[in-house]
């Protein structure tokens, strides 16, 4: 590495969040700097921001300042470059701590002992070096296990709305996953969590904390906040320190590492503020048209390695974003979950009702669930129940349809049966009151179909049907 | 070489001085890494490039090196089995965790060589002049590049030689002698040429019924896949990988999930080839360049898996192309065409959009290869549109240049109805012209049985419409005998799961079986009802499950068993209309007491008496 470079009255111009600094030295694309300069509050003090180059011809050097530029001016503007990409030193005992946005530690504690610098872009994983994810997580929610069951190195958004319980949910995804029949559990096996509040309110920010800290599980949490008072550029920057610690813990000391980031929609919209402050040609909605590759480059860091590459940890995240006006087709909700393993929705009308967690299973869906279920890692029965399900649940959303408009009397007999178990759907086993096991789920589930005609089960074989549901 | 020194650059687009002559497209490298780019731009003494990797840490004064050359690719027998990024480099080849920027190459593989040629004869461009054997015993055929001809002044005896070691020396009609080895290199955006293009005339044989029968592909086709997030476009293109009866697969991942890739590659090595029996992997190349792979690498990955399929189909085999997802190729273009400062067109793609697609998907073909043997490249492609909506450029686009439109439905993939394909928006132009192979295959009904299977789903979705205003139970009796038989069509025929150890592929002799019985059981229900039987007595038949399920239940073995749930069906229709004739009553839709007394053991069941009946 090259020495601290400082630079002093170099700079040419300023524009939104882009300082054009004279060309004085050599230096390379996205390299890191440090931008000292006055303080937004003005006055006498000085701060220090953090910046990368973005742009360099043969004059002139284009640096993107990642906090707010207010405050700075062109004479007394000092940067220092780094002669690196933008990196964070992390060392064993990250957990339990507390970190802002850019990765520094803000509980009052000593700085973490370093053992190594890593760049906060990572790497993209090859292909090749993946192993397949295909550990089932229980979570204690029917709706997740039975339906989209999760495994260890899978990315599960959550697809939310202002107002509904995504951080109930998330929290109590943290507190209970947990691998099944695990002979001899030892710390290892439970997930240490690392959680990015990106433009987090500070309730929001407290709940989490509290929650946690309750639970037992902030011994093995990595907390990173940004605020939502805080600067919002540098939530371009939070998720990647938070990925990059959990990187740490899963491929470097091993563990499974549950990575929650909320929330994903302030993370976009602050990708639109810097894209326009740049003058790019905005996209859908104004957002820029590599959104879908920026969010693939934090997504993607999920996933579990193959045995030969010695790391045996596992990186599985859940991100958090409200959907904006509960529309699943706004470009932030559409492109994650173009990038993501299925989604999870949860529903304003189910919360309305009472019922909780308020998840809406049809628009939700579980990629990897093929993968993790059946025989070999649940119950041989599972993937056909949960299909039969979903078929019959589908069907009864129809008949509900059908029902609000030519009345119940309208409909069919099976039709009729059909709108009985859809009720009994949502208020037995969509709705819980505290974790279930996989296989009180299960068994919910069969006591469900129970309810309606052997004719209807065209999803499930014979010797299932004789096996789980005794004939009344 | 020519040499060139960077002046500017922002992300992967570079402007630099050019000391000596470049040419338009021409690959370079940048850089101490050698990173890979090709120039997009001249002008004056400045060259623009295009760099397909990560630029962290390049700056003005770094050096650009010329190739001579257009990007190009080495086709050779190391292709298949393997995986490589977009740009043809191996991915197996660094042995590292992550894929770091850089020139990769694979290590020297040798293959067993038999010269099929001897000294003195002449070659014509694209003559197969020996065979390689691979180490899983497949035997592929060198080809003569094709532009290369002359008369054979050396030849390697029999045995092992690297891939890229010379075996062969032509003298030309002009210039030096040229050595020949098995693999060659051709450059990704020149279509390989051909003698000529023939017409479709057998399908590609999918294993789905809904595709194979409803909205069959011909080989050498061409056809879109459209479908929102969730709606299963990827399990259907690697079910199609897996059991389509095309000779070889090249598989495109571009721009999508990383853990997919990883899924083909535990998956495919495990699974049978359905005509050669061998492992899947050996019929497969996998190109990968996942989403957060270099953007612009996304955009050649389209070329490099289209040239390797001509490289095959130049073999004399069929070779299928699987392209996941088409839409992130166009939005690497709409991204690297903004960093040009381009006019954005519609959408904000560049306006050459179209064209590009319609260059791309004009290679598929059945041809006649320069050897004059026949072999074909179909091709594949998924789009994700924005929110799903089917109006967007990149699919309006492609449904001009594509043969068949297999799009995917939300509201069947919610209901976990696999696969999602949406039987009122999908087509085939090309089932016209496939009617003859089934006839061959014994099926003489296809078009007859295609025909009215589509009229029937199409007839349900008007029907659902006045049924959600006046209710089901009040449409005639024949509307409701439609909307069964619509149903019937869809969960016994369509629905295919691709998990099924028995279903998730269907020969073309049980899709017949299965449409045959299918086609016979609404003949029969039909009669029932124009006899007087109620739709609603038909769901209570035993023999409805056995036929709602018998894609699950009997497999490719059992054939005859399709004839032994058909006389069941006669059997149990028989009884139902001997039931009927028992009592007094000629008149039962109208009559309660007829209805009741034909079905004692359904007490319960409200006649029906609707306004059109009588």
């Amino acid at each position: 590495m090259r020495p601290r470079l400082l630079v002093e009255g170099a700079a040419t111009g300023l524009e939104g969040p882009l300082l054009f600094l004279r060309r004085t030295l050599d230096v390379g694309l996205h390299e890191a700097v440090e931008v000292l300069g006055g303080s937004p509050a003005g006055g006498a003090e000085r701060r220090s921001r953090l910046g990368r180059i973005a742009a360099l011809d043969e004059e002139q050097m284009t640096i993107e300042v990642l906090e707010s530029t207010a405050g700075l001016a062109l004479a007394d503007t000092v940067v220092r470059f780094v002669g690196a990409p933008l990196d964070f030193a992390l060392g064993p005992g990250i957990l339990g701590r507390v970190f802002n946005g850019v990765g520094q530690v803000i509980d009052g504690g000593p700085p973490v002992a370093a053992s190594a610098r890593y760049p906060i872009d990572g790497l993209p994983i090859s292909p090749v070096a993946r192993a397949m994810p295909r550990d089932f997580i229980e979570t204690g929610i029917s709706a997740v296990d039975l339906l989209n069951s999760l495994v260890r190195g899978q990315k599960l958004p959550l697809f939310s709305g202002g107002g509904l319980p995504h951080d109930r949910i998330a929290v109590d995804i943290a507190r209970h996953a947990r691998l099944r029949h695990v002979e001899g559990k030892t710390a290892a096996d439970e997930f240490a969590i690392v959680f990015a509040g990106i433009g987090l309110p500070h309730d929001s920010a407290e709940f989490f904390r509290h929650s946690l800290e309750q639970s037992g599980a902030l011994e093995r949490t990595a907390l990173f906040l940004n605020l939502a008072s805080d600067s919002s550029t540098q939530r371009l920057l939070t998720p990647r320190f938070a990925l990059t610690a959990a990187e740490y813990l899963a491929f470097v000391e091993g563990r499974h590492v549950l990575v929650i980031l909320t929330d994903m929609t302030n993370y976009c919209e602050a990708l639109r503020e810097v894209s326009s402050s740049k003058g790019e040609i905005p996209g859908r909605k104004g957002f820029p048209g590599y959104m879908y590759s920026d969010l693939a480059t934090l997504f993607e860091r999920a996933g579990c390695l193959r045995a030969e590459h010695g790391r045996h940890g596992t990186l599985t995240q859940l991100p958090i974003l409200t959907m904006p006006a509960d529309d699943i087709g706004h470009p932030i909700p559409d492109l994650t979950g173009y990038i993501t393993e299925g989604q999870i929705v949860l529903s304003r009308d189910l919360d309305r009702r009472g019922i909780a967690p308020p998840i809406n299973v049809l628009p939700s869906l579980s990629r990897l669930m093929k993968d993790g279920t059946g025989a070999q890692y649940t119950h041989a029965d599972h993937p056909a129940l949960a299909s039969q399900l979903y078929a019959a649940y589908a069907r009864a959303v129809q008949a509900r349809v059908l029902a609000s408009v030519v009345g119940e009397e309208g409909l069919s007999a099976t039709d009729r049966k059909y709108l009985a178990f859809g009720d009994a759907f949502e208020q037995r086993l969509i709705h819980q009151d505290g974790a279930r096991t996989l296989e009180q789920s299960m068994a919910e589930g069969w006591s469900l179909l129970a309810g309606l005609p052997r004719s209807e089960l065209t999803r499930l074989s014979d010797a299932q049907i004789a096996a789980h549901l005794h004939t009344p | 070489m020519s040499h060139a020194r960077v002046r500017w650059i922002s992300g992967p687009v570079l402007r630099a001085a050019a000391q000596g002559p470049f040419s338009l497209r021409e690959a370079v490298h940048v850089g101490p890494q050698a990173l890979l780019g090709e120039v997009v731009r001249l002008a004056g003494d400045e060259i623009t490039v295009q760099v397909y990797e990560d630029t962290t840490g390049l700056g003005p004064g770094t050096e650009v090196r010329g190739t001579g050359q257009p990007l190009a690719i080495r086709l050779g027998p190391g292709l298949l089995g393997n995986i490589f990024d977009g740009l043809l480099r191996p991915l197996t080849a660094s042995g590292s965790v992550y894929v770091q920027p850089g020139a990769r190459t694979a290590a020297r593989t040798e293959y067993g060589f038999t010269p099929l040629v001897v000294l003195g004869q002449t070659l014509e461009p694209g003559t197969v002049f020996g065979e390689a054997t691979t180490d899983s015993g497949r035997k592929l055929r060198c080809l003569l590049p094709p532009d290369a001809d002359g008369e054979v002044i050396r030849i390697s005896a029999p045995g092992r030689y690297a891939d890229d070691a010379p075996v062969l020396e032509l003298r030309l009609p002009v210039g030096e002698p040229r050595p020949i080895a098995m693999s060659h290199v051709w450059p990704v955006r020149v279509p390989r040429p051909v003698r000529r293009r023939l017409a479709a005339t057998r399908p590609l044989v999918t294993g789905q019924r809904i595709l194979d029968s409803l909205f069959p592909l011909a080989q050498g086709g061409k056809a879109a896949i459209p479908g929102g997030f969730g709606t299963g476009k990827t399990v259907l293109l690697e079910t199609l990988a897996k059991g389509c009866d095309a000779d070889v697969i090249v598989y495109l991942g571009c721009g999508e999930r990383g853990n997919e890739m990883a899924g083909v590659l535990d998956e495919f090595p495990r699974l049978t080839d359905p005509r050669s029996a061998r492992p899947l992997m050996e019929r497969t190349v996998v190109i990968a360049n996942t989403s957060n792979m270099p953007v612009a690498a996304r955009e050649a990955s389209i070329y490099s898996a289209i040239t390797v399929a001509e490289y095959f189909r130049d073999q004399g085999l069929h070779v299928a192309l699987m392209a996941d997802s088409t839409s992130r190729w166009a939005e690497a273009l709409r991204e690297v065409s903004g960093r040009f400062g381009e006019l954005p067109g519609e959408g904000g793609y560049p306006a050459y959009l179209s064209s590009r697609l319609a260059e791309f998907y004009e290679r598929a073909a059945v041809v006649e290869t320069l050897g004059g043997e026949t072999g074909s490249v179909t091709v594949m492609g998924a789009i994700s549109p924005p929110s799903g909506d089917f109006s967007e450029p990149v699919t309006s686009h492609t449904k001009r240049y594509v043969r068949a439109f297999w799009a995917l439905d939300v509201k069947r993939a919610q209901a976990r109805f696999y696969p999602a394909i949406h039987p009122l928006q999908s087509y085939a132009e090309d089932a016209g012209a496939l009617a003859a192979w089934w006839r061959q295959q014994g099926n003489s009904r296809w078009p007859e049985l295609r025909r009215q299977f589509l009229t029937l789903l199409d007839d349900q979705a008007r029907l659902e419409r006045m049924a959600r205003i006046i209710g089901k139970d009040a449409l005639p009796v024949r509307q409701q005998l439609t909307l069964f038989c619509a149903e019937l069509v869809n969960e016994a025929f369509l629905r295919q799961s691709a998990l099924s150890t028995i279903d998730h592929r269907a020969g073309p002799e049980r899709q017949a079986a299965m449409m045959r019985t299918v086609g016979r059981f609404i003949e029969l229900a039909e009669q029932a009802v124009a006899a007087g039987t109620h739709p609603e007595r038909m769901s209570e038949l035993p023999c409805l499950r056995a036929v709602q399920r018998m894609g699950e239940d009997i497999d490719e073995e059992n054939l005859p068993r399709f004839a032994e749930l058909s006389a069941r069906m006669e059997h149990e229709f028989g009884q139902l209309s001997s039931q009927l004739s028992d009592p007094p009553s000629s008149q039962p839709d109208a009559d309660p007491g007829g209805q009741a007394g034909a079905a004692p053991t359904h007490p319960t069941e409200t006649p029906h008496a609707p306004p059109t009946a009588g």
